[in-house]
């Protein structure tokens, strides 16, 4: 029986969704600007790319003494995994016309668990475009307010911003980090980058960890939990003490 | 420019990548194995990042502040703190530390 919007438990679930990740828009603005990119070209990855992740490696490469080329390189690979997620939300949702070009677009970590955690579907095509559209919107408000707000602090340095960039990433990899297997992954991902930094340019110490993650995933054991660490960045259905995420219809029926 | 250029071609393949499962028949993304290296992909990229972020300057490694700010971030996250929290610990952490004389 299908509820009215307000009513909607998959609208409900976006909306909480999207206003917990829009804000972190925040400290995505403030380290762009303190990694040297300027507030338009800040503002243009939010609106364009609009993947937290490849966001955040884009500046991370270049924060780190990198060459562009490599930041991009990065943000590209870290971005497979919206492939996966279009091909799932594709056969969810059967979006058309221009719709299809919107929903792509908004096809992130958020949208996808958001989508997924729904049984019904009239809601998860609610959850979708509510997490998607609101995170869409709020990201991008929250973008500019980091950004102006990091511009006017001056030395980032002082203020720990390169501080906040790794425990950005860490926030980032933490919930994908559920299996032994994922930790060994990292770990093993973590100590190819330290040993390559000091003969590979800056940059590209990232590019020959996506080498070694790419080689484990292609040769490891067939064995391993298909879709391990495409998790969200943020679970939607967390609550109470069950950190997994719950594949049921509704958290709060 | 070149900055400029590189970020356009960034924000156009993450579309690309995007619309690429809304057009692809459906059997070439669900094969297990694909899935299995965009997931060991994710997983391996972050970690390559922080670390990279955590001890290199350059094509130096070094030990300062920064590992301070992940130690801290990595206890507020098992500590269950949302994303915003971690991000302005691990930033006071560093911070910190540089009052106190680290580098």
């Amino acid at each position: 029986m299908p509820t009215r919007l307000r009513d909607s438990p998959g609208a409900r679930v976006g909306l909480s969704i999207a206003i917990a990740t829009g804000l972190y828009g925040i400290s995505f603005g403030a380290l762009s600007v303190a990694s040297g990119l300027d507030i338009w070209q800040t503002a243009a990855l939010s609106l364009l790319l609009f993947s937290g992740g490849s966001q955040f490696a884009f500046i991370g490469v270049i924060a780190g003494g990198g060459t562009p080329v490599a930041a991009a390189s990065a943000a590209a690979l870290l971005g497979i995994r919206n492939a996966i997620y279009g091909m799932q939300l594709n056969a969810l949702l059967h979006p058309r016309g221009w719709r299809r070009f919107a929903a792509a677009h908004v096809t992130i970590d958020e949208s996808l668990a958001t989508s997924t955690g729904q049984s019904d579907p009239l809601e998860q095509r609610r959850g979708f475009w509510v997490a998607g559209v609101g995170i869409f919107v709020l990201w991008n408000a929250f973008t500019l307010v980091g950004a102006f707000a990091g511009d006017a602090l001056g030395d980032p340095k002082r203020w720990g911003l390169d501080g906040a960039a790794v425990a950005a990433f860490l926030g980032l990899l933490w919930p994908r980090l559920r299996s032994r297997e994922a930790g060994a992954i990292a770990v093993v991902c973590a100590l190819a980058t330290v040993v390559a930094v000091p003969f590979v340019p800056p940059g590209i110490p990232i590019l020959v960890a996506a080498v070694v993650a790419a080689a484990i995933g292609w040769f490891g054991s067939p064995r391993a939990p298909e879709g391990e660490g495409l998790e969200p960045d943020i679970d939607p259905y967390r609550g109470g003490d069950s950190p997994g995420r719950s594949t049921s219809a509704a958290g709060d029926t | 420019m070149s900055l400029w250029f590189w970020v356009i071609v960034a924000c156009v393949i993450g579309f690309l990548t995007k619309l690429l499962g809304y057009l692809l028949p459906r059997k070439w993304l669900t094969n297990p194995r694909v899935a299995r290296v965009a997931g060991i992909l994710t997983i391996g990229l972050l970690a390559s990042l922080t670390i990279a972020n955590t001890v290199a300057t350059g094509q130096q490694l070094a030990l300062d502040a920064r590992l301070g700010a992940l130690v801290a971030a990595a206890i507020a996250l098992w500590l269950r703190a949302p994303f915003l929290v971690v991000v302005i610990v691990g930033a006071a952490a560093a911070a910190g530390l540089r009052l106190l004389g680290w580098p």
